[in-house]
């Protein structure tokens, strides 16, 4: 270490540290910034445009960054033009149905896992885990052949039944399970407390938070869902909307409109970027606790 | 006790009748299909039983185009992606004001619909009759000479796709660094500090080091992703990826089973496992690279 | 070198949006002499970490200025100010094998300053000597016993020759045997170099046992500086002298009468030119006599033999606590049979605080 005695040198030092950091920290509040422009962009663009009238949106060879005539005309024909509405129900219904049904079956077989002992138990749970591994693709032909075979295609069991378990949750909600302590369970058992009874009031209840995570995972991934609908559907009746928006890019409202495309796009969008600004905390502690995406 | 085993059973029974349906089953009757020469969809009969489907699916242009797109897609955004997510991470981590504001921001597109954003994307880079798009105007301005990206030249569709994906697989690989760097012992730096380490050096021995594991974790679920591509293509270029040259193996998966060219399981099921142990290959040769890297 | 605090204060803004800043250190204004071992005590929370932090150059202060020497190097970033510094849970890299953490700071210096890989290699092989390790350089933090990555962290803040040492908790994740001897240890290491080192612990006994000096804080406030031995026998204000010292100082609510300490109806000590007022009244353990006629009659409780000392435990009224401590030599025997001990007390073991205040009410030649 330098025995630099010089107050004058020392100042300098310290000057240059300081501008230095100063200097540092600009360049990465830029930097950053410039990433959430390219993140926010688009979902400007799509509100943008998405108000925008049809005729003052294709006179702009230079589109504008802003508009003084806002129009809600758009999301008229959003909802008229094609069957956006029902593609909306009929992807809160798939939502529901699927989330709902996969949290009873994920549950009771988190709570076999963690809390019951059966013959067998340790080389089923070695299975379950393996199949984590298993993607998608492989066994979506089979089952797109059973759905069909079963009649299945165009309902929304069709839709529902192949997503309602997931390892992955499974194992997810057991290890959660394990943590609330042994005592409480015998000391249900002592009182004469039935295992489904003591899931309900007392596992449940105290994993709340993970479940609730879940469920949130769940629905979102529900929302976005896309390969399966298509391949399942192609009765309009039966669109999600990820099946409705492609069917308006191809076919919708010619390939013209785009704003009453954008329009559609934010529709679709809104309900998970509501649920997104609710609970941001949550959602990102769930998933970076070990989700992949999809 | 034997109550006791039924029980436990029983509880398991809906995931395993659900797990054993759509997951185990299907399993093997992919292979099963995958060798069943001349399967008809509509009988349900086949011919004969070899490798002809492996083979037919081989020398598919098709397959061969869908192969080569998902290659130079997983090339270019695995690195990229996790490079830039990496630096925006360091970035976020060394700063306090707005962070939360930021990371929210950065997580956004991990919950918006693919297919809905993908389309926002297009009207960005399409020209059209009306308007070159934004992208293009912006690309005259700084003097260049616009480009169709949605149905021009090969390049330029594979650019915006890969700029896309990368677009989409953002949130998740930086909220998992940036939790990773949280969780490195502030100490290490304070001790690094006070011995008077570089950024640079802080970055590579410290840092890095500690970190490798997630970054090597994003790596290969990375690539397992990225050899998944779909929907991103669907999205940009519509459900005729044969036609717009920008099909993915995944995509064809799904065309020979469904759609124009479809009714084929067998083409599929033999398609899905050569994807299959393509990304089995990869991810054991990762394996590999990291366990040496480890030892020495 | 010494090391200089002047006027030296640090605020963090408050977690929650109205409140008011939080003074982790206020107004520290004191001196640490060369080469000396300086313990900063106080309970957790009392802002000596901070205090520390400060010094090395990790925080920056809200107010005042830190010298070392005739350097001002209050603004000055940690790698300038030629400070060694071991952390908490020592911070050893744990990819890297002992040798190479303990070079760690030589291969960060730059310039004129760097050196050659044999000098490094010199310099580690010395410090590791120092501080006996030398046969453990090829491992892994994580292949090491608590006690030894100490010694690797004491290694790796001294071999870069630093002017000032830093130690933040240093025995805090030893077990009590361990604790015993490295403090010792660290008490010879900084005899051998000479460095001034400073040093943050809650332990009193830590402290006392091996500091030149010690500094005890209380919420970002200075209480007492001084050598070990004045602190406890001169204490400045009651949270001083209860801090210091097992068993504690035992405290009774008491009261200045005409000259004399009284505790209810008890004249105690005469203390002569006191002014009348309530008092609390501070006896040390060591401080009692057994005595049958002495002036302080408490309630017996037990007897707790310890072989060289015998603890007496009491009860009295005018207590603020549960029980009287009393260690009295060994040879001076306690009549279990009654229900009562007797007491007297010694003056210079009697310190009187002011009951508002707190602070000392000095009397007789104290």
């Amino acid at each position: 270490m330098s025995q630099v005695n010089d107050q004058k040198t020392l100042d300098q030092i310290s000057r240059a540290a300081k501008t230095r950091k100063t200097i540092l920290n600009v360049v990465i509040y830029v930097f950053l910034a410039l990433w959430g422009l390219i993140v926010l962009f688009p979902f400007y663009w799509m509100l943008l445009t998405s108000i925008k009238s049809y005729s003052s949106y294709n006179a702009e060879y230079i589109p504008k960054f802003f508009t003084l005539s806002p129009t809600l005309q758009n999301y008229f024909d959003a909802f008229t033009t094609v069957d956006l509405g029902r593609y909306f129900l009929n992807t809160i219904i798939f939502t529901v149905a699927t989330t709902a049904l996969m949290v009873v079956v994920i549950t009771l077989a988190a709570f076999a896992f963690a809390r019951l002992e059966f013959k067998g138990k340790n080389a089923a749970f070695g299975i379950f885990l393996s199949l984590m591994m298993i993607p998608t693709e492989l066994v979506v032909i089979t089952n797109f052949v059973t759905i069909t075979n079963w009649d299945m295609r165009n309902t929304f069991w069709g839709l529902i039944l192949p997503s309602v378990t997931s390892v992955f949750y499974i194992y997810l909600l057991k290890e959660n399970f394990e943590q609330i302590p042994d005592e409480l369970y015998k000391a249900a058992k002592v009182d004469g407390t039935s295992d489904m009874k003591y899931l309900l009031k007392v596992m449940i209840p105290i994993c709340k938070p993970t479940m609730v995570t879940i469920v949130i995972l769940k629905v979102i991934e529900c929302w976005n869902s896309y390969v399966w609908p298509r391949l399942i559907t192609d009765d309009a009746k039966y669109f999600l909307v990820s099946n409705g928006i492609q069917e308006i890019r191809e076919n919708g409202f010619g390939r013209e409109n785009i704003p009453a495309m954008m329009a559609a796009v934010m529709v679709i969008s809104i309900p998970l970027i509501i649920l997104f600004l609710i609970f941001h905390k949550k959602i990102m502690e769930g998933v970076s606790r070990g989700g992949t995406k999809g | 006790m034997k109550n006791n085993n039924l029980k436990g059973w029983l509880y398991l029974l809906p995931a395993i009748l659900f797990l054993g349906i759509f997951m185990v089953y299907p399993l093997i009757d992919v292979v099963v299909y995958s060798f069943e020469e001349g399967y008809n969809f509509a009988s349900q009969t086949y011919r004969g039983v070899g490798g002809y489907n492996f083979s037919y699916v081989l020398h598919d242009p098709f397959f061969l185009q869908a192969v080569k797109n998902t290659f130079i897609l997983v090339i270019i955004t695995v690195p990229l992606s996790t490079g830039i997510a990496l630096l925006i991470s360091l970035a976020l981590s060394s700063i306090k004001p707005l962070k939360e504001l930021f990371q929210t921001v950065f997580f956004l597109p991990y919950v918006t619909n693919t297919l809905a954003v993908g389309l926002v994307f297009m009207v960005l880079f399409k020209k059209t009759a009306y308007s070159d798009g934004m992208i293009n105007l912006l690309i005259q301005a700084f003097g260049g000479s616009s480009v169709d990206f949605i149905d021009g030249p090969y390049w330029a569709k594979m650019l915006v796709t890969c700029l896309y994906t990368i677009w989409v697989v953002m949130p998740f690989k930086i909220l998992i660094l940036t939790s990773a760097l949280a969780s490195v012992n502030q100490q290490y730096y304070n001790a690094a500090k006070v011995d008077g380490t570089s950024k640079f050096r802080i970055f590579t021995r410290i840092t890095l080091p500690m970190i490798s594991p997630m970054i090597f974790y994003l790596i290969i679920t990375g690539f397992i992703g990225a050899f998944k591509a779909y929907s991103d293509e669907v999205a940009l270029f519509g459900t005729n990826l044969n036609a717009a040259g920008m099909n993915t193996i995944v995509g064809y998966v799904y065309d020979m089973l469904y759609g124009d060219s479809g009714g084929y399981p067998s083409y599929a099921s033999a398609a899905a496992l050569i994807l299959f142990a393509i990304v089995l290959t990869i991810t054991v040769i990762n394996l590999m690279i990291r366990g040496k890297s480890n030892a020495a | 070198m010494k090391v200089v605090l002047d006027h030296l204060t640090k605020r963090f803004p408050s977690r929650d949006k109205n409140g008011s800043d939080v003074i982790a250190v206020n107004d520290f204004d004191f001196e640490i002499p060369d080469g000396k071992l300086i313990g900063l005590l106080g309970p957790s929370g009392c802002g000596k970490s901070t205090t520390l932090n400060l010094i090395c150059g990790l925080e920056a202060p809200s107010d005042g200025k830190i010298w070392f020497g005739e350097d001002d190097v209050t603004n000055l970033p940690p790698e300038h100010r030629g400070v060694g510094m071991v952390f908490q849970n020592y911070a050893l890299y744990p990819h890297l094998t002992v040798r190479k953490n303990i070079m760690f700071p030589l291969q960060n210096l730059k310039g004129a300053d760097k050196l050659s890989k044999e000098e490094m290699e010199a310099r580690v092989m010395k410090a590791a000597k120092l501080v006996q390790i030398d046969k453990l350089l090829d491992r892994k933090p994580s292949e090491m016993s608590g006690g030894q990555q100490q010694r690797v962290a004491i290694a790796r803040a001294l071999v870069k020759t630093p002017r000032v040492l830093l130690l933040d908790e240093p025995l805090s994740n030893l077990d009590a045997r361990l604790r015993l001897q490295t403090r010792e240890e660290i008490s010879r290491i900084q005899k051998e170099t000479g460095v001034t080192t400073i040093f943050v612990t809650h332990d009193q006994e830590e402290a006392m046992s091996i500091s030149d000096m010690i500094v005890v804080m209380k919420d970002g406030i200075l209480q007492q500086i001084g050598k070990p031995q004045d602190v406890y026998d001169d204490p400045a204000n009651l949270f001083v002298a209860k801090f210091l010292g097992t068993p504690p100082i035992n405290v009774f609510e008491g009261f200045v009468e005409n000259g004399w300490v009284m505790i209810g109806d008890e004249k105690i000590l005469e203390v002569g030119e006191v002014e009348d007022k309530p008092v609390w009244v501070g006896i040390r353990p060591e401080g009692f006599v057994l005595d049958e006629n002495g002036p302080l009659t408490c309630e017996l409780e037990r007897v707790e033999v310890m072989g060289r000392d015998t603890s007496v435990v009491a009860r009295h009224e005018k207590l603020a606590g549960e029980t009287i401590r009393a260690i009295i030599p060994a040879e001076n025997k306690v009549d279990t049979s009654k229900n009562t001990v007797n007491f007297r007390v010694k003056s210079f073991k009697v310190h009187l605080f002011d009951r508002e205040s707190e602070e000392r009410i000095y009397f007789g030649d104290k």
